[in-house]
């Protein structure tokens, strides 16, 4: 799946950039512990941004384009933030089937983003997935932790409001 | 060594054990075909295009990657196989823009012959085709990834460079060619070498063509139109016409640019015979007042951009010697133009090159001998886009005769000649220095240890008494391993040649394409340097010092000697700090 990159602004913390930096002097030593070094940096900060990979690059001595091949080809690694709030629709078969598609169309006209993107104020962000094994439920979505399901689209501004 | 017995279509044929079915096959000369197969350099079995029956294998077998087994039989022209690389082109197809017309690699292109040999039907998938926009980002080449079939070839020769700013981004469907990020090309950290354009099969990445420029200038009666060319390209600019790989065509290659238009056809190798005297100059000046060595040389816009992106505190290694090319314009716009009476402005200097990297190096700051504004040299042609121009211009270029350079800056030695291949300029420079330090015309010309193909040559010659110690590197993986021994201090070189392109300029970014099948059969390093050696070996002057124009130059219009204060206005350069991460 091609992946989105963020425009929103990275910002990271002072400590966040010593967690990394204490990673990348466990890994260093071995270039193949990339993948362990970048699962560890999105732990860090949810995920990839272009500053975080090109320190990981630096730190790793391997070159900028080896890092963010792997992360644009493994499923686990986000390109974009998370929000404070994260919805996540389900668009496995059962869900689909029941309309959840017109659910995550109506999230992303409420929120104003697309998919895999996150609101510029970073309270939102708006994601994708398989199957969550809840299909009795289906539709369903989550938010952060909580499963909401048997969703209509106009359940949607509900939701969102709860969070705002 | 423990050898395997095989049959390859029926022809038996004895291999080491370890080794592929295509080796094997080619051993017994039958022809399998490959698309994103280089030999030691990506055998990735990726492409499929290789695919034969063996037996003892379950379905077939990719012969690029599959190694034999005692008594195996190898079938590479049954019609299931036939029908399955036919099936596997036309998928390539399907996301192909096929645009073959306006393409200039049609008809040197390993996808269009594969197409037409397997009579593929070139809309038997019509389904989702990607589109994407050019990178026109840099001054050296284009991307179209319309064109690209996802063999990984560019991303191998990018390794293979060390700097890497090639890979595969995404997957699935989405797979594509590109940088971190998506950034255009001109945002990384490439070093212009070229090596990616050489290797594509199709034409996803190609020199960026300037012939537009240089037919305008050609129209314009109010230019003096000047051509200099590069020693390297003497040597394989005949392969552009069918000729065989290592002729030297310098005669035809003059007789050509004389029949475009130009005014005035000049040598590079001249200007590389004043690379040698400055460089010689500069490397004694070093060593008798305790400067930064080893001494580096610059002839290679490649190795330049390398070091400043990837060892920026080492550019003061680097010689200040502006490249031959450099040379060449920065003489032809300040020496020739004032003994011929002509404006800098009005004289426009093309050179031919075996580079893409020059396409850079015009573009530099301080490469403006003439005056701010006016560069050295207007526009660099690689030796593919003059075989294009002749070919537009309706030149015979094999039954052309052989004419000579224009002599003003058009003598050269061979000392010149082998600047085109790994070790030449050091050569080069040892002929020289030797003569300088021993004030004789010594008759020891051949530097024997720095010849040949290696990527790493060292050696140690006692010249007037004194231990010179040398090293030459081409390839940047072998250019690496030379700075990281400068950088931990357990270098003890005086000087150090370094070319970007393995082999030197005759394996350069702009030399002739030849298929990957030629490039893992034939040595073309070995074999286009052969050229130049040869005319060296055949020239009477073979020292730079001893280059008439060499003597007048410095006489009449530096008005010193070597490394004279104007000498070094005109013919020397800086260089800057890059961050190979400024994105």
């Amino acid at each position: 799946m091609l992946k989105k990159v963020s425009t929103i602004p990275h910002q990271g913390t002072p400590e966040q950039a010593q967690r990394l930096a204490e990673v990348i002097a466990k890994y260093k030593h071995d270039k193949s512990n990339l993948m362990a070094v970048m699962q560890e940096a999105q732990a860090i900060y949810d995920y990839l941004p272009i500053e975080v990979q090109t320190e990981i690059a630096r730190g790793m001595d391997v070159p900028l384009e080896k890092v963010y091949g792997v992360a644009t080809f493994y499923a686990q690694f986000s390109l974009t933030p998370k929000g404070e709030t994260h919805i996540s629709v389900c668009l496995g078969t059962a869900c689909y089937v029941k309309g959840s598609g017109d659910i995550y169309d109506r999230l992303q006209e409420e929120l104003g983003i697309g998919g895999d993107e996150c609101t510029p104020d970073r309270k939102f962000s708006l994601t994708a997935c398989r199957c969550i094994g809840a299909c009795g439920l289906a539709p369903v979505l989550t938010v952060n932790d909580e499963v909401y399901g048997r969703l209509t689209a106009d359940d949607v501004p509900g939701i969102i409001a709860k969070y705002n | 060594m423990e050898m395997l017995n095989v049959k390859v279509n029926g022809i038996a044929v004895s291999v080491p054990k370890g080794a592929t079915i295509l080796e094997a096959a080619r051993k017994a000369g039958v022809e399998i075909p490959t698309l994103c197969f280089m030999k030691e350099k990506n055998e990735i079995g990726a492409c499929r295009i290789c695919v034969v029956e063996a037996t003892g294998a379950r379905g077939l077998v990719t012969a690029c990657v599959y190694p034999v087994t005692e008594g195996m039989e190898i079938q590479t022209n049954t019609p299931k196989v036939r029908a399955a690389r036919k099936t596997t082109l036309e998928l390539i197809l399907s996301t192909h823009d096929q645009n073959c017309l306006s393409c200039v690699r049609s008809t040197n292109c390993e996808l269009q012959k594969l197409c037409l040999e397997y009579g593929v039907d070139s809309k038997a998938y019509a389904g989702f085709k990607p589109t994407y926009e050019l990178d026109y980002s840099v001054p050296h080449l284009v991307r179209d990834n319309n064109k690209c079939i996802l063999c990984r070839r560019c991303v191998a020769a990018c390794n293979e460079q060390y700097v890497s700013v090639i890979g595969a981004n995404n997957r699935g469907i989405d797979t594509c060619i590109g940088h971190p990020f998506d950034m255009p090309l001109g945002d990384t950290s490439c070093i212009s070498c070229g090596q990616c354009t050489v290797v594509c099969p199709t034409g996803a990445l190609v020199e960026h063509d300037d012939t537009d420029k240089v037919w305008a200038a050609l129209a314009d009666p109010t230019k003096h139109v000047v051509v200099e060319t590069a020693p390297a390209v003497r040597a394989t600019l005949g392969e552009c016409f069918g000729m065989p790989i290592g002729t030297n065509v310098e005669g035809k290659m003059v007789a050509a640019l004389r029949r475009l238009g130009f005014d005035f056809v000049f040598d590079t190798n001249t200007a590389a015979d004043f690379t040698i005297v400055e460089e010689a100059t500069e490397l004694l000046n070093r060593v008798k007042n305790g400067g930064k060595l080893p001494l580096i040389t610059s002839c290679s816009p490649g190795w330049i951009k390398f070091c400043e992106y990837y060892y920026p505190e080492y550019i003061d290694h680097l010689s200040s010697c502006k490249s031959p090319q450099q040379m060449g314009g920065a003489l032809i716009k300040t020496y020739w133009a004032e003994k011929m009476g002509y404006k800098p402005e009005d004289v426009f200097v093309v050179s031919i090159m075996p580079c893409t990297a020059k396409k850079f190096e015009i573009e530099r700051d301080d490469e403006c001998a003439a005056g701010a504004g006016n560069p050295d040299v207007d526009v660099v042609l690689t030796t593919r886009e003059l075989s294009r121009m002749i070919n537009r211009a309706g030149i015979q270029f094999t039954s052309l005769p052989d004419e000579d350079f224009d002599p003003a800056l058009g003598v050269d030695t061979g000392a010149a000649v082998i600047f085109g291949a790994t070790g030449g300029v050091m050569e080069a420079a040892l002929r020289t220095a030797n003569d300088v330090l021993t004030g004789k015309d010594n008759e020891n010309l051949v530097f024997e240890e720095v010849r040949g193909t290696a990527g790493i040559k060292e050696a140690t010659y006692t010249i007037a008494g004194l231990p010179v110690k040398v090293a030459v590197a081409s390839g940047i993986s072998n250019a690496k391993v030379i700075m990281d021994k400068i950088a931990s201090g357990e270098a003890d070189w005086t000087f150090v040649e370094i070319m970007a392109c393995p082999g030197g300029c005759v394996n350069g970014g702009g030399q002739p394409i030849q298929p990957q099948y030629v490039r893992d059969t034939v040595d073309l390093k070995a074999e286009r340097a052969k050229a130049l050696y040869s005319q060296d070996e055949a020239m009477t002057l073979r020292k730079s010092h001893k280059n008439p124009i060499v003597a007048e130059v410095y006489k009449d219009f530096f008005g010193g000697d070597w490394g004279c204060h104007k000498a070094h206005e005109i013919l020397h350069t800086s260089y800057v700090k890059r961050d190979k991460f400024h994105h």
